[in-house]
């Protein structure tokens, strides 16, 4: 269907004067915007400069981690950061999940995948046999932490893990629950 | 008058010695000082730091790329057309040296002083674009033969403008230069010795920036041009011809047209120092430190250049060259001309 004249919003351009038509005004601007850049970056320095701004600092990253700065200064707020996973334990060390399915029926990416089994335990009837999710699938969205019932499954601080390969990036129950015992101090349940 | 090696040493061969290793450690602390330069304002610009981790700032990090450079292996690709291929990074830059060795960088000492200065160093300037196509000719790359075809084009389309705005210079030395003080004596200054050129700016005591203003502009422009710098950079344009002619080359054959391009840029700053900032004249400094602070911060100019603007498309760059900057130059140097004849 073709578009309705009222639905059409036409704008006039200004019309070019001569010398802004020869584009020279706009090439002696560009210089003017480089080379503010160009002192602005000096702020950069550990060595103060007046009237640098320190607010376009690029940080250094190995160095300097967004764990380390304020919150305000633009750090990392632990509490919600939405990074790798992991699986909760319970107070006895089990693994908390009652294998209910709701993480990956809400999983936008299809990361999760779960076998169920009948628990061994007398408190719950299903637990996870096997829980896998593909890290390179993920999307970091958070969605899965929201359905989980029992807050089992929780994203954490941590951002920079690695694998060699594709099969290493899928993380399994133990290595879940392994994520859960060294970032529990910097995210308590 | 500068004296030239050849008048301090006799022997020919030790003063040939002497230069070659002189010019070739200037061009080489250059090359590295202008990468580990030029990576730092790029990042500036962009808001950025830059390399920070060799060296203090970053400092050592060309040094350390050079080193990675020299131990990378040659890779000869098949169906080369082997004389061209070998010989054209030397092609480009044999001359650069030759050219760097022209400059009269101080009022008392310079490496040679001809007459005929400122025809040699285009002359010089012009072989690299013979060089450019041999390597484009021989590696047998489509895209490499592309960029060595726009590199000339462009050459030969910018070495007109270049030598057109430098000669209304030539023509103010030959007016201004009448009763030219040399070595107690009065002489006529040649307007074609680079080192008259200074000289004459450094006696009457001002720099043909303010005589010739679009002259300096149009020679700047035709600089960048000829050195195959930002926004003129098409003959290797990444985005189109990968890394147009040098496309096949790898380890310190590219590390020698690298070294070529790098040694251009500062050969035309200096050229412009020179010719329009009064060379070495300069207050309280001696004469060598205010040549090099004029030519680097001619060379920061072309990287500011270069990081503030796109790249033009190759119907645009040659519109410029031959329907703005040739008429531009041709009316100035006809208007200097007339002046020169009238006063």
């Amino acid at each position: 269907m073709a578009i309705a004249e009222q639905d059409i919003k036409r704008i006039n351009r200004p019309e070019m004067n001569r010398l802004e038509s020869s584009y020279l005004p706009e090439i002696v601007r560009g210089f003017g915007t480089t080379v503010r850049h160009l002192f602005t970056s000096f702020g950069q320095s550990k060595i103060p400069v007046i009237g640098a701004s320190k607010t376009t600092r690029a940080m250094q990253y190995p160095e300097e981690r967004r764990e380390d700065m304020g919150v305000l200064e633009g750090g990392l707020e632990p509490s919600n950061f939405r990074g790798v996973h992991r699986l909760n334990r319970d107070a006895a060390g089990r693994v908390k999940c009652v294998a209910c399915m709701m993480c990956p029926t809400i999983c936008p990416a299809n990361c999760i995948h779960i076998i169920a089994e009948e628990s061994p335990w007398e408190d719950r009837e299903k637990y996870p046999a096997k829980f896998e999710i593909d890290e390179l699938r993920c999307i970091f969205c958070g969605m899965c932490e929201e359905a989980c019932p029992v807050d089992a499954i929780e994203l954490t601080p941590d951002y920079d893990f690695i694998g060699h390969t594709r099969q290493q990036m899928i993380f399994d129950k133990s290595k879940l629950l392994s994520i859960y015992d060294v970032t529990i101090d910097k995210k308590p349940m | 008058m500068p004296r030239t090696l050849l008048d301090i040493f006799p022997n020919p061969l030790i003063a040939v010695g002497i230069g070659i290793t002189a010019v070739m450690t200037v061009l080489s602390v250059n090359t590295l000082f202008c990468i580990w330069f030029e990576r730092k304002v790029s990042a500036w610009i962009q808001l950025r730091m830059g390399p920070m981790e060799v060296g203090f700032h970053g400092t050592m990090q060309t040094v350390a790329d050079m080193v990675k450079l020299l131990g990378k292996q040659l890779v000869t690709p098949k169906g080369i057309d082997k004389p061209l291929y070998h010989l054209a990074p030397i092609v480009v830059f044999a001359p650069v040296v030759a050219a760097a060795s022209l400059m009269p960088f101080s009022e008392s000492v310079a490496i040679t002083n001809t007459n005929i200065g400122l025809v040699l160093v285009f002359m010089f300037g012009g072989f690299a674009s013979i060089g450019i196509f041999m390597g484009g000719w021989g590696s047998n790359n489509k895209y490499a033969l592309l960029g060595a075809m726009r590199s000339v084009a462009q050459n030969i389309s910018y070495e007109i403008p270049l030598i057109l705005s430098s000669l209304s210079v030539v023509l103010l030395v030959g007016a201004m230069g009448r009763e030219f003080a040399v070595d107690g004596g009065v002489i006529q200054a040649n307007g074609m010795n680079l080192a008259h050129i200074t000289g004459v700016q450094a006696q009457r005591g001002v720099w043909f920036l303010l005589l010739q203003p679009l002259a300096f502009i149009i020679f700047f422009i035709a600089v960048l041009a000829e050195t195959n710098r930002a926004p003129f950079d098409i003959p290797e344009a990444e985005s189109e011809l990968i890394a147009g002619f040098h496309t096949e080359y790898s380890g310190m054959r590219f590390g020698l047209f690298f070294f070529a391009e790098f040694s251009n840029m500062f050969i035309g700053a200096m050229v412009a120092t020179i010719l329009f900032l009064g060379g070495w004249d300069g207050p309280v400094l001696p004469g060598p430190a205010w040549f090099f602070l004029k030519t680097y911060f001619l060379v920061f100019c072309m990287m500011w250049i270069r990081w503030t603007y796109p790249r033009l498309r190759f119907d645009q760059l040659m519109t410029f060259a031959w329907g703005i900057l040739v008429p531009l130059s041709i009316l100035n140097l006809l208007i200097t001309a007339f002046l020169v004849k009238v006063f």
